[in-house]
């Protein structure tokens, strides 16, 4: 059963994205959004537990990202940019969706 | 009898996630009317606030970082950046708006309202202070 993470805290003000990062198991997806989208700049301090994490693949919600200023060429290698479409598509497509708030 | 007392308003958070720093902001307009010694420290993620290159046009939110550029113009002229925040983020200077106010002093010389200070100096400013407000 494959999961959907959600993450929509800043990994410097909360522990939701490492705390996610460390359940998300091979086959499942963590998605960035709202403050959750500075876990993707590859700039940041934080940036070593996403790539380090293996088998889990990363999205981030493109207009909260452009919202904050973050450029998609700062993103972490791999992560994909997405719409509101494709956030609604991801949920369908995974089992079921654990919101890390 | 007023007198004029040394403000600091502490701002820790990113923009848009939570009402903070908007709130922060909406204040220091309001407290600039008072004529008090205001200055604004950026620190964690309330760094975050004065990046360049904000649009808010996909979430449907004001982008209020152009407010900062007026800044200058309400006499906040101090706004101190927490050099340690910036780097845990992998940003420096650069990646800050530009913000300025003009010296009436030095013929309107212009001149940058950004202070780059450590987490040191930052506690020592913060100690010089009558109120802290956080945001």
């Amino acid at each position: 059963m494959s999961i959907l993470h959600t993450v929509n805290k800043s990994p410097f003000e909360k522990s939701s994205a490492s705390s996610c990062i460390a359940h998300a198991s091979e086959g499942s997806a963590v998605l960035f959004y709202e403050d959750g989208v500075y876990a993707a700049d590859k700039r940041t301090r934080f940036a070593s537990s996403v790539t380090g994490a293996a088998g889990v693949k990363f999205y981030v919600l493109g207009p909260d990202l452009k919202a904050r200023g973050v450029g998609e060429d700062l993103l972490i290698d791999g992560v994909e940019v997405i719409d509101y479409a494709g956030f609604v598509d991801l949920a369908v497509e995974y089992d079921k969706v654990a919101a890390w708030v | 009898m007023s007198q004029t007392k040394k403000l600091m308003y502490l701002n820790r958070r990113a923009p848009y996630g939570t009402i903070y720093a908007w709130e922060s902001l909406e204040v220091v307009l309001i407290g600039a009317a008072f004529e008090q010694d205001v200055s604004l420290a950026f620190v964690d993620d309330g760094v975050y606030q004065i990046i360049k290159g904000q649009d808010t046009g996909g979430i449907d939110m004001k982008n209020f970082s152009p407010t900062y550029s007026a800044l200058g113009d309400y006499e906040v002229t101090k706004l101190y950046v927490e050099k340690e925040s910036l780097e845990e983020r992998g940003l420096s200077l650069d990646n800050l708006m530009h913000l300025t106010w003009e010296d009436e002093d030095e013929d309107w010389a212009e001149k940058d309202s950004i202070v780059l200070v450590s987490r040191a100096e930052l506690a020592q400013l913060m100690d010089e202070q009558d109120v802290v407000f956080s945001f």
